[in-house]
């Protein structure tokens, strides 16, 4: 027999990895994540603000100065400070502090539980549509498809104008908004695992089609999922705005960012900084939404 | 190496035919694929009626070019991929049949590692959730999968409190390598294909490796279906090679005569297109010219002879066949060129 021509590697201890002992501790999975974030001061930083937010509306009753329903025909869009009113009032002499700090209420639910629906609903058809390929594939993203023909804004509007205004009403058209977009992400982000050497051999350890989906999928769809919802967040807000904005989310005289930006808009020319308001409140909610979100999805990729 | 093929006198409770039996009988296994936009009806020949026999105890080497059908092969023997048609038989028991083994418990048996050694570890599990997944979906609690994890990462040579908790991007090529190839034993196999699970690795690495790989098998009494095209990986590593083309068994005998006397013409070009350390075997001509021909519309007869030097009439009229082999030291070949009957003017010479 012919002396094999590797043979002359053979005396590599196959132990040999034992060196390569790293100098960094080793951390559990939450515990790095956590280090992470205390690190990442931009997203602390507008932590801050959005856990602010988050505050003022669920303790609103002991912070407003006065009631967001209180009018006055006399103190009608007065400048900030005027008379206690720190922020001044609105066309019908309401506090507007008061009545911002009501929206919020309102505008963050509208933000949030759409979004959680849609993640939901949209999550779970497309985790099925990715994973089991064919016939349900095809069946439920041309589903998704014909929703996403129409521009997002005028879905809502179609849904909520068929349905009526009224919160629960927005509430479910924007979930039906964003149910498409949600789905096809993560069919998107399971496809793409699906066909990883992993899912095989969890498959040929073997594992039934749900343990997999539950060890090896739902964590790396996870973060692509988290993402968009969290960028959904903010536009759930401006969208629920603009069907208020427009009469068909929250009625009058209840206080949200998006009606009082349309019923001030008449008084524009009075009193630019008040009905500047809403929409700075807005703007802020959003930008400081996406930007934690991007960072805790930072905090939590395992490969960064 | 023949030390190799012995196996100590250690009996596994799940050993049914004692160690006469083969472990893996395949016979005339098919899988094709359907292709799209190539003509109604057009199928890739990935696999085409290939059977081989794979005994106790042995490493069987399979070797061919890219795109020949030794991973489809791989896939099928664990049904990841469903055969068309043929018959598997482990350890005396059809596989797939209500009175032979299910697809489950050959899974309990036979486990894969993947030539990406990457792709092949979930990224944002800790590998030593991913050695202890094998042992948890098979019903044992977490605390004792852990344990077994642990156990199995020593064995490759993985200190658990240090690799165990880290992520798969923290680790190197052969390490990552190292935990495939303990996940696949964490299920308690006993018999393990390597699909190229060491091509990717650099050669200080794979040397690392094979040499794990041989003492694993010795200490554990497993049987392996090695997957390579390094025929110098193969031989170092295989008590038989299996060699493929096209998706058939052109040629399957212990390794040492393979290797020291080929007697298909494909091998043969295979071997002559071996890199060599000695520059006085340098290679003058390529052994073989041109690219395989089409898995979706292969030459009729035998496959090879539109690349074989010797090719003929009878070449072309009919498909040559392994002809007969029952021990694990026959030689065959499906070469019309071994048969002295076939109509070959160099009949019976090879």
């Amino acid at each position: 027999m012919n002396k094999p021509v590797a043979l002359a590697v053979a005396e590599i201890p196959a132990d040999s990895d034992f060196d390569g002992a790293p100098a960094t501790k080793v951390r559990g999975y939450w515990q790095s994540v956590g280090y992470r974030l205390r690190h990442d001061w931009v997203t602390l930083g507008f932590g801050v603000i959005v856990l602010l937010i988050v505050l003022a509306a669920v303790f609103a009753p002991l912070i407003a100065p006065f009631s967001p329903y209180a009018q006055s025909i006399i103190g009608r869009l007065k400048p900030f400070g005027w008379r206690g009113h720190p922020w001044g009032t609105d066309e019908l002499g309401r506090d507007m502090m008061s009545r911002l700090i009501y929206g919020g209420r309102i505008s963050l639910m509208m933000g949030l539980v759409p979004v959680v629906i849609a993640t939901m609903i949209g999550g779970t058809l497309g985790v099925i549509g990715g994973f089991a390929g064919k016939v349900a594939n095809t069946a439920i993203m041309r589903t998704m498809d014909v929703f996403y023909a129409f521009p997002s804004i005028l879905l809502a509007v179609a849904i909520s104008g068929a349905m009526g205004g009224g919160i629960v009403n927005g509430i479910i058209s924007l979930s039906l908004v964003f149910t498409p977009a949600m789905c096809r992400v993560a069919e998107t982000a399971t496809a793409q695992v699906k066909n990883l050497d992993y899912i095989e051999a969890a498959r040929a350890s073997g594992a039934g089609t749900l343990t997999i989906i539950r060890h090896h999928v739902l964590g790396n769809v996870l973060g692509p999922v988290f993402i968009y919802a969290s960028s959904l967040v903010s536009v759930s807000i401006l969208l629920a705005s603009g069907l208020s904005f427009l009469g068909l989310g929250v009625q009058p005289p209840e206080p949200d960012w998006g009606l009082m930006l349309s019923t001030l808009r008449q008084s524009l020319y009075v009193d630019p900084l008040g009905c500047a308001l809403p929409g700075i409140a807005i703007f802020i909610t959003s930008i400081c939404f996406n930007l934690v979100s991007d960072g805790i999805r930072a905090a939590m990729d395992v490969r960064i | 190496m023949s030390a190799t093929v012995q196996a100590k006198p250690y009996v596994d409770g799940r050993d049914r035919g004692g160690a006469a039996q083969p472990m893996l009988i395949a016979k005339e296994l098919q899988r094709h694929f359907k292709v799209k936009g190539a003509g109604k009806g057009a199928v890739v020949r990935a696999v085409d009626g290939v059977s081989f026999t794979l005994f106790k105890g042995e490493t069987l080497g399979v070797v061919g070019e890219s795109g020949c059908g030794k991973s489809t092969l791989a896939r099928v023997l664990l049904h990841l991929v469903l055969p068309d048609s043929g018959d598997l038989v482990f350890d005396g028991d059809t596989v797939g049949e209500t009175r032979g083994i299910s697809v489950a418990d050959l899974r309990r048996q036979v486990q894969m590692v993947f030539q990406d050694s990457y792709s092949s570890l979930n990224p944002r599990m800790p590998v030593q959730d991913s050695v202890a997944f094998g042992p948890m979906v098979n019903g044992k609690s977490k605390a004792e999968s852990r344990r077994i994890a642990q156990d199995i990462l020593v064995k490759v040579g993985l200190r658990p409190d240090l690799f165990g908790p880290r992520y798969p991007h923290e680790l190197s090529g052969g390490q990552k390598q190292r935990v495939n190839i303990a996940r696949a034993l964490a299920v308690g196999p006993r018999m393990v294909i390597l699909d190229e699970a060491v091509s990717a690795l650099d050669k200080s690495v794979e040397a690392q490796v094979l040499n794990l790989l041989r003492e694993l098998k010795r200490t554990l009494n497993l049987t392996y279906l090695f997957i390579s095209h390094d025929l110098n990986v193969v031989r170092y590593i295989s008590d038989r090679v299996l060699v493929m083309y096209l998706g058939q068994v052109v040629e399957l005998g212990p390794a040492a005569d393979v290797f020291a006397k080929a007697r298909h013409p494909y091998t043969q070009a295979l071997l002559g297109s071996r890199l060599s350390m000695d520059s006085s075997k340098r290679i003058e001509s390529p052994p073989i010219v041109g690219d395989p021909p089409s898995p979706i519309n292969p030459p009729s007869g035998c496959r090879f002879r539109t690349r074989c030097p010797h090719a003929e009439a009878v070449c072309e009229a009919e498909m040559p066949t392994l002809g007969q082999w029952e021990d694990r030291s026959s030689h065959v070949a499906a070469c019309h060129m071994t048969n002295a009957q076939s109509g070959h003017s160099l009949a019976g010479t090879a």
